[in-house]
């Protein structure tokens, strides 16, 4: 993908002004990772009721693409059955940011906001509902992700 | 392009590399020389010519083959010594690079000599192979580590540096020569100076200087010198180490093994002379022999003239980044204090969105924290880009860049 392609007004629009960018107290799922490479961090919050999003905040720095897509996710969860978010795919990430095509250099920018979201499901599946096998499941998916 | 001083032309062509097309057939704008740097054919044939001629172990055998590999794997030795103009041969032991050469004096000599309650001074602007060791050392010792700050310009407050030396309790000061980052030149003879008097011993981190200008470790008069041959046109996995000879002398070896050994018996070893005996193992033969071919160049050009040249192009490209909107230069803007290096923001662009843009118009430059978490801390930033220059870069290269942030610049809307 081109530049041009990447930078288009929607990805520079979220970057500057990030939706649901914020903290939540004690939230239901709470995971902070970084990129050691490029150094960009994030952390995501997020509130469950009855088995849906109910809240969803992110907070982070670094690039572009790797803030627009945390902001984009927040917006994509927010609302939706946590069984859905469990399931979501990096294509699916990459389609709704718009970024199908995002090359190998970039794409771990693109993907960490779901790999902190797949490692907050994680923890939170296999502590606090004690479901070993499909903590196990999501915790491969994130791992596998770059 | 030949500009007052080299012919890049004829250089040019020594570097295979800088011929090939990236991205859609855009020329190459390598401006990440202080990462590494390219190699000329010379020492890419250099290190062809040993595995094809002469490949041996080196040191132990009789044969024709061990004999010319040694002999050439010395004279790099030698070779060396001359560049920096170190007293003795002994004095030079070949390592991977600048980061084992720091780990080594912090585990040999450090170990020996840092104990509970001692300090080791670093600064805000060293890069992380001249901290991490010496938090390992300090941790394990119960000692101190402390740090010379960075003012605004860019440049070490050695007013700090009087303050621990004042404690009594300094074992060693260590700094880059040249910062990776700001491209500052420290006052590394005044620190010298200063630590001496204390009977302070200090570590400079060439591995920014060496490569770019010409550097005389008797003159400097420092305790230990650590630098790495691929930023100056040499390959990877090779580095030196100078130490005093009095100082290797007392030292631990830090690898045991093959090489470094005089007699083992059972439980008893006696050491090799110097260097060996900091030598164990089957060292990097080809590449330590690569080598020898980028001292060459560098010597043909002339150190004081790859300096003058870097001015130059630093100089010309700073004026004209000064003139974009929204860009941000880090470090100082006098010349007789800076190298090739620069580090700077545009506008609220992240370093990594900077790089992709413009490597799309063929310009290799870095982005990220440049192994310096600790001056990015003091700078109050996530990151930096950095462009950086060297013998081959030309002023042509300089205004593809400028016209690439410009490019930058219009895509983020700045
Ligand atoms: C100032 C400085 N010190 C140390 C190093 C580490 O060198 P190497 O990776 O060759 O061991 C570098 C290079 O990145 C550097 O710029």
């Amino acid at each position: 993908m081109s530049s041009a392609d990447i930078y288009r007004e929607i990805i520079l629009d979220y970057y500057r002004n990030p939706r649901n960018y914020g903290k939540i107290d004690n939230p239901d799922i709470s995971k902070r990772d970084s990129n050691p490479l490029c150094g960009d961090e994030l952390e995501m919050h997020i509130n469950l009721k009855d088995n849906k999003v109910s809240d969803v905040k992110f907070t982070g720095k670094g690039c572009a693409i790797s803030q627009a897509s945390a902001s984009m996710l927040t917006e994509l969860i927010m609302g939706k059955d946590f069984e859905y978010v469990k399931k979501l795919t990096k294509e699916e990430i990459l389609e709704n940011l718009g970024l199908p095509d995002l090359g190998p250099a970039r794409i771990k920018c693109a993907l960490l906001s779901l790999k902190v979201l797949k490692y907050g499901i994680y923890s939170y599946v296999a502590e606090k509902l004690n479901d070993a096998a499909s903590a196990d499941k999501i915790k491969e998916e994130a791992s596998g992700l770059f | 392009m030949q500009t007052s001083t080299i012919n890049i032309e004829t250089i040019r062509r020594d570097f295979p590399i800088l011929q090939r097309k990236v991205h859609n057939n855009k020329p190459l704008v390598y401006f990440d020389n202080a990462a590494t740097t390219q190699k000329p054919i010379q020492v890419i044939d250099s290190i062809h010519n040993y595995y094809l001629n002469y490949n041996s172990n080196i040191h132990r055998a009789v044969h024709q083959l061990a004999e010319e590999a040694t002999a050439a794997y010395e004279l790099t030795r030698d070779k060396v010594a001359k560049f920096i103009n170190a007293k003795n041969r002994e004095e030079l032991i070949f390592v991977r690079g600048t980061t084992e050469a720091i780990n080594l004096i912090a585990y040999s000599w450090g170990r020996q000599n840092v104990q509970k309650d001692d300090i080791v001074v670093t600064t805000e602007y060293e890069h992380h192979s001249n901290i991490v060791p010496w938090q390992l050392l300090t941790k394990e010792k119960e000692a101190k580590l402390e740090y010379i700050g960075v003012d605004d310009n860019g440049e070490l407050i050695l007013d700090q540096l009087d303050d621990y030396l004042n404690t009594g309790r300094v074992k060693l000061v260590t700094f880059s020569h040249v910062s990776n980052v700001l491209g500052t030149i420290t006052n590394a003879e005044e620190i010298i100076r200063q630590c001496h008097k204390k009977g302070v011993k200090v570590l400079v981190d060439a591995a920014q200087s060496v490569p770019h200008m010409k550097v005389d470790v008797q003159k400097l008069d420092c305790d230990f010198f650590a630098f790495s041959a691929h930023k100056m046109l040499g390959p990877t996995g090779v580095g030196v180490l100078w130490a005093r000879k009095e100082i290797l002398e007392n030292m631990q070896p830090f690898n045991g093994g093959g090489d470094m050994i005089r007699e083992v018996h059972k439980y008893e070893t006696t050491w090799n002379d110097l260097p060996y005996k900091f030598e164990a193992g089957t060292p990097n033969i080809a590449d330590v022999i690569g080598f020898s071919a980028a001292l060459d160049y560098l010597e043909n050009i002339g150190m004081d003239k790859v300096r003058e040249h870097e001015i130059e192009l630093t100089e010309y490209a700073l004026e004209k980044m000064s003139a974009i909107k929204g860009i941000k230069l880090y470090g100082t803007s006098d010349m007789k204090k800076r190298g090739g290096v620069i580090s700077f923001n545009l506008g609220d662009i992240h370093p990594h969105d900077l790089a992709t843009i413009i490597d799309e118009d063929g310009v290799a430059i870095r982005s990220g924290h440049h192994c310096a978490q600790v001056l990015m801390e003091r700078l109050d930033v996530s990151a930096t880009s950095r462009a950086s220059f060297y013998i081959y870069n030309t002023k042509e290269e300089v205004d593809v860049f400028i016209r690439s942030l410009n490019r930058a610049r219009e895509l983020f809307r700045i």
